[in-house]
């Protein structure tokens, strides 16, 4: 049997190279060894020329994940990290099959793990949209010129002036931090997206591993999350916020709950989310008080009741065939607002085969259920959030136009924090400190500095959205909202052009 | 670019058709040929208790589609009297689609059960607008609308509109840029008795449109201004806002400014209509029986000058228009961005404005 153990090592696809006659490792440096939380990167004796034994950097050729924090923190930019992909002679039988299957079947088995959103081939709709602009009979605006809006309110609207109008978020930018719970990432990245959204007037989501009481005084700029764990949920918990959420499912995993071993579950998570300390914390698949959307509407209203009606209830699902149905049905529970996930939305922990074959893209599914709320003349109730995917700030605004009231940034908001997308966020071994609450990494996020860059994510994405909306001659982003005439198809078939509801370039 | 004017009598006194067609045609410049129209408010006073439509049919008079919109017509409605238009073709104008005009009202026992008139009369306006061939040119009680192919002043002279005696005469020169010239897409457009003239490019078009759509509003006619009509009709008739507030969710102030003052009603109103904001540049006249709205866009992006000279008020893109009509008005202003003009008749039955001109408002 021990012969066989080589048949399944896993070839490394990446690796560090160091520049031996850039690095410092001769006075004694070894920045890479202690930055590198995987365990890359080893110390080798060597001997000097003056016999000194010195230590310099080693790859040990078995855990880079390429997340470039070596790379990043290397005073003397000696280091960058080689993809030397496995080479199959076979086809069809690529390196990412055969080694999943390898990773499978050489150690203890079971389903593969896999962080952040899916990677597959699946078609961008993003990519073949184009933005209308002004020319000749149309002036553009010049947003340093003209006043440019994109203040949005979230929540249910009455159909005419004079009846009641709802309890509404007021968002300065059309922009929200996505649910994270604590647990998955740090309490400072919490902290970070908590500062951020009340500098610059917007909100960010819990998640559903409970508000840490620290952070309660940001709650005007909180929406807190009820999963399928109801961890943490009480009914403080729910009136210390702006609104709450209640998370069917997500993008990266429709359809399945989430896992949270015991051994991350330290004191203060264990606090926050009310379970004992080093106890799993499981998500069931379904709420088990949900089997039907009788069900959901019993809970949108046991959480309006507890919250007085004065805040609004949001239903986050992921982007199923049905979505169109689903969210109609939502609509009619009573929800005020609707998010609705795409399968390219980012996780912690989730299945790889769930991530990369679940769900549908963003871009139809919003399409879809905006055209089937309009259709049923209930736009009005609900605001739909959009989330899963996006990339830059014209997916926002593509988003917009294809029907969004706002959408959810997560994987964004990572990378502005440093995050470098290895896809190893459940290990709990992130370099960046990001999704990991151990001593000696936590710490590398620093709130004040976190803090900043997401108010720079969120207004460099804003100026960015106003200039699109300048070139295409809207000074309110209201008026974008389902716009699909400022949209065109590029290289879609007709079958995705109706469902996007947009017109081929050249008509 | 296009052209517009807006002649108003505040006394309902009647004037003839000439005055707008020289009010329009001294803007011939902001216009390319593609389409010219006029409505005219007061022109049946011997029917002024039922609906006048002027249906436009494609082709000739032996179009097959006539007699189906006709069966259609039969079947929701009283016919009291259906006329051709008269045309009068001439050399810049040679020939064109044929108008019929219908005086017609529903019989009471048609109307569903908490359905007004009007409403019923756009379910039926809507409908014909979605037959094939047939166009509703317009649809209110004592007014008509007279559009075409060709500069206004030879619309005028093929519809003859010095025959028609109105107290408030709106006018358009078209200079198409994004729907093809047609003579369906030449403005006004009209719902009831709403008309609309419209200078400008609508940006936020897809938008007013899928919320018109949720009300049962069908925009059918190729081309952006008539979502104007419909957004006004929606929200005065329908739910039943004045028009000071209507011009507010079309044109509204800016958060920055509603935040300063602190005023409830304006916020509310923009939250709740934010898909009916209109956006990019517009200059409109929008008239119905009781009065006109003139309004710009936020930008203020398109030229529109207002005036007063006596009981008559006017508006219009360029000032000659008011000065050939009017050499010494008393007042001639430019309205600021946003800022609607609201003239209202209605207000003359109220005891002590009895007899007097109509209240001017600038909001």
């Amino acid at each position: 049997m021990d012969d066989m153990k080589n048949n399944w090592k896993i070839i490394p696809p990446f690796h560090p190279e160091f520049d031996l006659e850039r690095c410092d490792y001769k006075n004694g440096c070894k920045i890479c060894v202690t930055e590198c939380s995987f365990g890359e990167i080893s110390l080798k004796p060597e001997k000097g020329k003056d016999g000194e034994i010195q230590y310099r950097p080693w790859s040990n050729m078995s855990a880079c994940n390429a997340c470039q924090r070596c790379v990043k923190m290397c005073p003397q930019n000696a280091i960058h990290i080689a993809f030397k992909p496995m080479h199959t002679s076979h086809g069809y039988w690529t390196s990412d099959y055969v080694g999943n299957l390898w990773r499978q079947t050489g150690k203890s088995g079971g389903v593969l793990l896999v962080g952040t959103g899916a990677t597959g081939p699946q078609k961008r709709y993003f990519d073949y949209m184009m933005f209308d602009a002004c020319q000749v009979t149309n002036p553009s605006i010049d947003p340093l010129r003209e006043p440019m809006e994109i203040r949005r309110y979230l929540g249910s609207k009455p159909e005419r002036y004079g009846e009641k109008i709802g309890p509404q978020l007021k968002l300065e930018v059309p922009i929200m931090f996505a649910a994270m719970s604590f647990g998955a990432v740090n309490i400072r990245v919490h902290e970070a997206e908590a500062r951020a959204s009340q500098i610059v007037g917007t909100y960010w989501n819990t998640g559903e591993g409970g508000f840490h009481k620290n952070l309660r005084q940001y709650g005007g700029n909180t929406i807190v999350q009820v999963a399928s764990g109801r961890f943490g949920v009480s009914e403080d918990y729910l009136k210390s916020a702006a609104a709450v959420e209640i998370k069917i499912g997500q993008g990266a995993k429709p359809g399945i709950g989430g896992h949270l071993p015991g051994e991350k579950v330290s004191k203060p998570i264990s606090e926050t989310r009310m379970i004992p300390e080093g106890t799993d914390a499981l998500s069931p698949a379904p709420h088990h008080d949900i089997y039907s959307i009788e069900d959901l509407r019993q809970l949108i209203f046991a959480i309006k009741e507890a919250t007085e009606y004065k805040i609004p209830v949001a239903v986050k699902i992921a982007a199923v065939h049905n979505v169109a149905p689903i969210a109609s049905g939502i609509a009619r529970a009573g929800a005020d607002i609707i998010v609705i996930d795409g399968f390219r939305g980012g996780t912690g922990a989730t299945p790889f085969q769930i991530r990369q074959n679940t769900g549908i893209p963003i871009e139809l599914a919003l399409s879809a259920a905006d055209r089937r709320l309009s259709e049923e003349g209930i736009r009005n109730r609900v605001s739909l959030v959009a989330s899963g995917g996006i990339q830059c700030s014209s997916d926002v605004l593509k988003l917009i136009c294809l029907g969004a009231d706002a959408v959810y940034i997560g994987t964004p908001v990572l990378i502005a924090l440093g995050c470098g997308v290895c896809q190893r966020c459940f290990t709990g071994k992130c370099p960046y400190g990001i999704t990991t609450n151990r001593p000696g990494l936590a710490e590398r996020i620093d709130v004040e500095s976190a803090t900043t860059a997401l108010v720079r994510l969120l207004m460099s994405w804003s100026e960015e959205i106003k200039e699109l909306m300048g070139s295409m001659g809207i000074s309110a982003i209201e008026a974008l909202r389902g716009n699909r005439d400022r949209l065109r198809g590029v290289g879609l078939n007709e079958e995705e052009l109706k469902i996007l509801g947009i017109k081929h370039a050249g008509t | 670019m296009c052209g517009i004017v807006g002649i108003i009598n505040t006394d309902r006194k009647l004037i003839d058709g000439n005055y707008i067609r020289e009010a329009i045609r001294i803007q011939r410049e902001r216009g390319n040929g593609l389409g010219g129209g006029f409505a005219v408010y007061g022109a049946y006073p011997e029917n002024k208790d039922k609906y006048a439509f002027h249906i436009m049919y494609e082709g000739s008079q032996n179009n097959p589609y006539i007699s189906m919109v006709e069966d259609y017509i039969r079947s929701r409605m009283v016919i009291y009297h259906s006329e051709q238009i008269p045309v009068y073709p001439n050399d810049r104008i040679p020939r064109g689609p044929y108008f019929k005009r219908y005086f017609l009202k529903p019989l009471a026992e048609f109307l569903a059960p908490e359905q007004t008139e009007e409403d019923y009369i756009v379910e039926v306006v809507m409908a014909i607008n979605k037959m094939e061939g047939a166009f509703v040119v317009s649809s209110g009680k004592n007014m008509g609308v007279f559009k075409g192919m060709g500069y206004p002043e030879d619309i005028a002279d093929y519809f003859r509109i010095e025959d028609y005696r109105g107290y408030m005469w709106i006018a358009h020169n078209r200079f198409p840029t994004n729907t093809p010239g047609w003579w369906g897409g030449a403005h006004p457009f009209t719902i009831l008795d709403k008309a609309v003239v419209h200078n400008g490019e609508i940006t936020s078009y897809g938008t007013n449109k899928r919320w018109l759509e949720m009300y049962g509003y069908y925009c059918m006619l190729q081309t952006d201004t008539e979502v104007i009509s419909y957004i006004y009709d929606k929200l005065t008739r329908g739910d039943k806002l004045p028009p000071k507030d209507a011009c507010y969710v079309m044109a509204p102030s800016l958060w920055e400014d509603i935040d300063r003052t602190g005023d409830e009603k304006k916020k509310n109103l923009r939250q709740i209509y934010g898909p009916a904001i209109v956006n990019g540049p517009f200059g409109i006249v929008l008239s119905h029986s009781n009065g006109a709205i003139v309004l710009n866009d936020r930008n203020k992006l398109r030229p529109v000058v207002c005036a007063k000279a006596g009981n008559t008020f006017y508006a219009s893109s360029e000032e000659c228009s008011i000065r050939l009509l009017s050499p010494d008005v008393d007042n001639l202003w430019s309205p600021r961005g946003g800022e609607p003009v609201i003239i209202d008749f209605s207000v003359e039955d109220t005891q002590e404005l009895r007899g007097r001109k109509a209240q001017w408002s600038l909001w």
